[in-house]
């Protein structure tokens, strides 16, 4: 049976990751290798990279940093933030990456999403959305790292997305994001459900039954996380067996 | 020993090689008829479109060079299907080595996404090809065609449907998941291809 995915995110800024990290076995808590490395031995089945480096090295840099991951993971890994033409995503697959995942860009000009399925095959393109629901009960797409608004339904974007060649979704509720106090259910839900690819949900984990609710309730394909497994709040083998136990398809 | 990776317009063939690096083995991505027919063992990868992938090797007279192979060839992922007889992907003509039929996954009553993305569980596994594999171990799968279990069938999976996980006859094997990106069940396979 396919198994329910456990994704841990790094970001990553000029090749190390930025946010702390609280692991008793690791050396350089700035070394975005070493950090993957345990996450891949404790059971993650993914990972996600996301580079925020504003400087002109940026594309160098990265695909440096890809090429060492890519040599010392034996699990999938996506790499997003600031990619915008079909010669980034090249570059980054040439290096070792599985997938990519594009956000602004892609709003900016949908026509890079058709561009990098036809190249590149839909499973590498993983479209990133940040969303928000605003007071009118509806969920808007966000831009620019969620700065900039737009009067665009997150639904909406998702649908012209996945007809265009996106072949997973990767959203993160800006309302749950930092919060701990659960996934956003009702537009995971909505996504998962109307959708024909994978939903990564995104923001707002903080206990284990959060992950168990995005999965059993939401229907996600896969749960993102960041500094609750950075700072050890919740071990990957730990969540991993809460899951199995209640039942959810889990790779052990 | 040496090891070829077939160079042609597949995706994965730079993890395949990384995969390989971290067991130890050496080996060089090649579209030469002397490397690779001199080759220990030949590993032919694909991530892609099968027309398209078909064409590609077929002008390169790729096709006729892989069928006359003798030593272990390996198959992964779309080099599995294009092993196979016929896909309904674009109505492609493949290699036919092995005779099973490549379909298109239903997303069914249960409404599966497709691609399937992730990792599921092989099972009924039948070859030196799984040595220390444990029944039910989990692969990491990124496919929306399938080929379907057969004669040639030497380990199973299930996405609404029972499917060929893996395939062989005599020294052409094929793997539908991609042991370069499944962990160290993964790991444990390509050793195992690479001491057949």
């Amino acid at each position: 049976m396919l198994t329910k995915r456990i994704i841990p995110c790094l970001d990553i800024k000029e090749g190390r990751t930025v946010k702390g990290v609280n692991f008793e076995q690791i050396r350089d808590a700035g070394d975005p290798v070493e950090l993957a490395t345990i996450y891949a031995k404790e059971g993650a089945d993914e990972l996600v990279f996301l580079d925020i480096t504003a400087t002109n090295e940026r594309r160098k840099t990265l695909s440096e940093l890809v090429n060492k991951i890519a040599h010392h993971i034996n699990i999938p890994f996506t790499v997003g933030g600031g990619i915008s033409s079909v010669e980034d995503v090249q570059l980054l697959l040439k290096n070792g990456a599985d997938k990519i995942s594009v956000n602004t860009s892609a709003f900016k000009n949908p026509n890079l999403i058709d561009q990098l399925a036809l190249e590149f095959g839909t499973q590498c393109v993983v479209l990133a959305i940040d969303t928000k629901k605003e007071s009118d009960g509806n969920w808007y797409v966000y831009l620019n790292g969620g700065r900039v608004k737009t009067n665009i339904l997150c639904i909406e974007w998702a649908k012209e997305a996945v007809s265009r060649g996106a072949g997973e979704i990767l959203l993160t509720s800006m309302n749950n994001d930092g919060t701990k106090q659960g996934f956003a259910l009702d537009i995971t839900h909505q996504l998962s459900t109307q959708l024909g690819v994978p939903v990564i949900a995104s923001g707002g984990a903080g206990t284990m039954q959060d992950f168990a609710d995005v999965f059993e309730n939401a229907k996600a394909d896969a749960a993102l996380a960041a500094s609750i497994f950075h700072f050890k709040e919740i071990a990957v083998p730990d969540l991993k067996q809460f899951l199995a136990n209640k039942g959810i398809p889990i790779r052990i | 020993m040496k090891t070829v990776i077939i160079q042609y317009n597949a995706g994965n063939i730079q993890s395949v090689l990384f995969a390989l690096e971290r067991i130890g083995v050496e080996a060089i991505v090649s579209d030469d008829e002397e490397q690779i027919q001199h080759a220990d063992k030949v590993i032919f990868p694909g991530v892609g479109e099968a027309s398209t992938a078909m064409q590609y090797l077929k002008h390169r007279k790729l096709d006729q060079l892989i069928l006359q192979l003798k030593q272990p060839v390996l198959g992964i992922c779309l080099g599995m299907q294009l092993m196979c007889k016929f896909s309904e992907e674009n109505n492609t003509q493949c290699l036919g080595i092995f005779d099973e039929q490549v379909a298109k996954f239903n997303p069914g009553e249960e409404q599966l996404k497709i691609p399937q993305i992730g990792w599921n569980n092989i099972y009924d596994l039948q070859s030196g090809l799984f040595k220390g594999i444990s029944n039910n171990a989990y692969c990491y799968f990124v496919h929306g065609y399938f080929a379907a279990n057969g004669m040639h069938t030497i380990a199973s999976a299930n996405y609404g449907i029972t499917y060929s996980a893996a395939l062989q006859k005599d020294n052409f094997y094929g793997v539908q998941f991609h042991p370069e990106k499944s962990a160290t069940v993964g790991e444990q396979i390509l050793k195992n291809f690479i001491d057949l």
